[in-house]
């Protein structure tokens, strides 16, 4: 960077919408209230497979407030398009239960709701299909997992190897569907003004939100707009547009009035995604000293009838430990269920409960330490590449956790640590996300009173991209951050990424170090006074990263895990955890704690609670909110730690980072579980770890 | 197949929405307003008196982002009908500061980085305030010992917010910025 000596990247500046948020001023998409507005409810289908024959509009027109009542017989057409969950009204098929069949249109949210309610729909009903089993005949192989890496991977001899080695561990595991369920719902706002329009969504990405709804309306770019300057949460659930976009967007068409319509949070279930439950075999060859001959990896997962979400579960163990002989594959069954979508470390977070929840199986039958069996097996280049490591730091996460954490005092044998009432045990587990980095554009102005404005179309999330973002443009240009202002959050901005794939930092980063730069060279150009109107510069990343080296890139963690398991009950309470990364370059120490804990939370909250219960009968999750559907809360988190070790890695972008918003997650179930191992000898290998699956 | 829930009662002679005159008293402002008597107070400070720094988060009283204050008490302003409560002090997010100056909660959320996305923050700072207050007037939590005065140390803390859910995973951070005001 061209900085005069980075001072505020790297320091624990405060978030710069924090005064915004403890105050209530920060307003989310929902909040928008523009003139005349009136309110749309949804309705679902009540049925898992099947057609809708009839809605009886009339009736509910009838009532106090009610505006309009839509469904496939009088909706507007949209353009034909790839996206077939966002065809909302367009069709009388049902292809899963809560799949949106109808809105209504009234004066006030209360006269919405009841005629919602009240709106007889008349369905054909057919018999459905939704449970994933690994024998489902429908199992195919997809054309690619997301988002593109190949399905299946195949080195050396696998079986033969398996067959011949030592050690080996053959078992499997499963992971449930989960939900994000970010605290606010999704939401939109739609507002049609002279031909063009303008929706407040809650999105983690504007710029591809707007590339997906034009063409849908038939509309170029330019004419739509998406503003979402505050976004409650998203973790993958607010990625990709979801159908009630196009529900706001249509039924504001059709009532001339801007409209408002809120997911809630029992919707949220059907409708704006979620993990696909997997079931996941792994088999690990080894000698006696725990060293690896042979790995493979074959994931069963669902999508739905209408698109395909092929999540990429196995896709980190082709780089985690060495081994000549490998394996790993994808299998997809389509059923009359939602399309999943990107979930927190989607493919990482389960694939890793499985891997090493494996490598610990592995590490208790060759007798080798857990943290020693993962060091024996670290990898000098990526295994199935052949690439080199941009860095690679799970060695020193592990050797650093384990000292930390008190680790060389652990006795392995399971099942004999007594305190009171409880069983206590501890685990380890390796974590890692690939270090993505994607194409933006930014723009820096200098105003003449002598701040800064940097634009760029990201998504603050929660993640703290605001803030870090001001942290690298105030080193860029060499200024105190209290002189900058960086606007995020609205499709009007520089074209930019989605916040996902932990990859937010990294683009948008690069942009508006580069726009700063640029800025600079302005600057410089007029002998570093700004004329009267102010000065800008752009900078579009798109060559910077195409032409960067081919490397494998990844960032790496450990994580350690002490369980209490209450003798009687089974109830399990995480008494530590504790996280220690690598992931390049810290930008900010607080806001990066936050996100590491965050995650690690997730992860603990992934192992014991989380579990969306699929109702076979009526083929939706019985479950679905907050009072069944449990994360975890206040008192859940007890003693909760996360550490980095310094990685300086000149291979990434100009700021040396790697994503964090994702690893925290990963492997953190696969810690807990092993460490339940340790406490009771009982081996849970599908998640959640329930008190059933621990008593009797 | 229709559940009954999809089906119009009786004739489609639609009845009228009740209503209710009220003088409703928010941040010290008093309002008088007609409400629907289905509205929550949620939806009034929402969608009425564009206070919106109330969240809905479930609307069901499961998650506490739409805590507020009434009459000093912690409220699940979802949980609440906007008719009960005409005759009450009600207390929100934008009313916490006294006047320019910030809640200590609100200065020490933003310095023990206690948030995330933002979206549970009005709600886990309202209930902290009655969260402090309850404790005060010795209110017992599950896993308070005995009956003397309640000594808000990290598991009491823990315990007392629980009803207000953090999907960003902040608790820890939550927990140290309530400790450094509680008394």
């Amino acid at each position: 960077m061209t900085v005069t000596g980075a001072r505020v990247t790297g320091s624990a500046l405060d978030r710069v919408d924090g005064p915004e948020k403890v105050t209530g001023r920060a307003r989310y998409a929902y909040e928008h209230r523009p003139r005349d507005v009136a309110y749309a409810v949804p309705v679902q289908a009540a049925i898992a497979r099947g057609e809708v024959v009839d809605v009886d509009v009339d009736a509910v027109l009838q009532w106090p407030g009610v505006i309009a009542a839509m469904w496939h017989g009088n909706a507007p057409r949209l353009a034909p398009s790839a996206a077939a969950e966002l065809a909302v009204l367009q069709s009388r098929q049902v292809a899963y239960r809560g799949q949106y069949v109808a809105v209504v249109v009234a004066e006030t949210y209360e006269q919405a709701c009841e005629a919602a309610r009240l709106l007889r729909v008349q369905y054909e009903e057919r018999p459905h299909d939704v449970a994933l089993r690994v024998d489902h005949p429908g199992m195919y192989r997809p054309d690619h997992v997301n988002p593109d890496y190949p399905t299946d991977s195949s080195l050396g001899d696998p079986e033969a190897a398996l067959a011949s080695a030592a050690v080996v561990v053959d078992a499997t595991y499963a992971t449930p569907a989960e939900h994000h369920n970010p605290m606010e719902p999704h939401a939109a706002v739609a507002v049609w003004e002279e031909g063009g329009l303008t929706v407040h969504d809650s999105t983690q990405g504007a710029s591809g939100l707007r590339a997906t709804i034009a063409p849908l309306f038939g509309m170029p770019p330019d004419r739509v707009r998406i503003v979402s300057p505050y976004v409650g949460g998203g973790f993958g659930s607010k990625g990709k547009a979801h159908p009630h976009v196009v529900l706001a967007a249509l039924a504001a068409k059709q009532v001339g009035r801007p409209v408002k319509l809120a997911v809630t949070r029992q919707q949220m279930f059907a409708v704006t995604g979620y993990r696909t439950p997997t079931v996941q075999r792994v088999r690990l060859g080894a000698d006696g000293d725990g060293r690896l001959v042979a790995i493979t990896h074959e994931a069963f997962e669902q999508t739905s009838t209408i698109s395909e979400f092929a999540e990429q579960t196995t896709v980190a163990t082709r780089m985690m430990y060495a081994a000549p002989h490998r394996h790993t594959s994808h299998r997809l069954v389509r059923l009359d269920v939602p399309t999943p979508t990107w979930m927190r470390a989607p493919g990482e977070a389960p694939g890793m409960f499985a891997l090493e929840s494996a490598m610990d199986e592995l590490a208790v039958a060759c007798g080798v330490d857990p943290v020693e069996l993962r060091v024996r097996n670290d990898p000098e280049r990526d295994p199935e590449s052949g690439l080199p490591f941009s860095s690679r730091n799970l060695v020193a996460c592990l050797r650093e956790g384990a000292r930390r954490f008190g680790w060389h005092e652990r006795d392995p044998r399971p099942g004999i640590r007594r305190r009171g009432r409880v069983l206590v045990g501890t685990g380890v587990a390796s974590s890692t996300y690939p270090a993505y980095r994607v194409a933006s554009r930014a723009s820096a102005r200098a105003e003449p009173d002598g701040r800064f404005t940097v634009r760029i179309a990201a998504a603050d999330i929660g993640t703290g991209a605001r803030t870090v973002l001001t942290q690298l443009a105030a080193d860029a240009l060499a200024v105190p951050p209290e002189r900058v202002r960086v606007e995020v959050g609205d499709s009007a901005l520089p074209k930019a990424s989605t916040a996902g794939g932990s990859m937010g930092t990294a683009s948008w980063g690069t942009a508006v170090v580069r726009a700063c730069e640029a800025l600079m060279d302005e600057l410089a150009r007029h002998g570093g006074a700004v004329p009267p109107p102010g000065l800008s510069a752009e900078a579009d990343t798109a060559q910077e990263v195409r032409g960067q080296r081919k490397l494998a890139r990844h960032a790496y963690g450990a994580q350690f895990a002490e369980v209490g398991v209450d003798v009687d009950t089974g109830e399990v309470r995480v008494l530590r955890l504790l996280g220690v990364f690598a992931a390049g370059r810290i930008l900010n120490p607080k806001t990066a704690r936050s996100q590491f804990i965050g995650g690690m939370t997730m992860g603990m909250s992934m192992a014991l609670l989380e579990e969306s219960v699929l109702d076979r009968e009526f083929g939706d999750y019985l479950n679905h909110d907050l009072a069944q559907y449990h994360l975890a809360t206040c008192a859940d988190v007890r003693d909760i730690e996360a550490a980095w070790v310094e990685e300086d890695d000149p291979d990434l972008n100009p700021m040396g980072s790697k994503g964090i918003g994702e690893i925290g997650i990963v492997g953190t179930a696969a810690a807990i579980a092993s460490a339940v191992h340790h406490a009771t000898g009982v081996r849970v290998r599908d998640l959640p770890i329930r008190l059933d699956k621990l008593v009797g | 197949m229709n559940g009954e829930a999809n089906t119009i009662r009786g004739d489609a002679a639609a009845p009228a929405p009740i209503t209710s005159d009220l003088r409703l008293s928010v941040n010290k402002d008093v309002h008088p307003i007609t409400v629907d008597t289905r509205e929550t107070l949620l939806d009034t400070l929402r969608e009425r008196l564009d206070l919106t720094g109330s969240k809905k988060g479930c609307d069901h009283g499961q998650c506490g982002a739409c805590t507020v204050l009434v009459d000093g008490r912690r409220v699940k302003s979802c949980l609440t009908l906007t008719v009960t409560v005409d005759d009450r002090e009600i207390t929100t997010i934008e009313g916490l500061a006294g006047g320019d100056s910030p809640h200590p909660l609100q200065e020490a959320f933003i310095e023990y980085d206690a948030f995330q996305c933002g979206y549970c923050t009005p709600g886990q700072l309202c209930s902290a305030v009655g969260m402090l207050a309850e404790a005060q007037d010795g209110w017992p939590s599950a896993v308070s010992e005995g009956d003397g005065p309640v000594v808000l140390d990290e598991e009491e803390i823990r315990e007392r917010m629980s009803g207000n859910l953090c999907r960003c995973g902040a608790y820890p951070n939550i927990v140290e910025a309530i400790r450094r005001v509680a008394p």
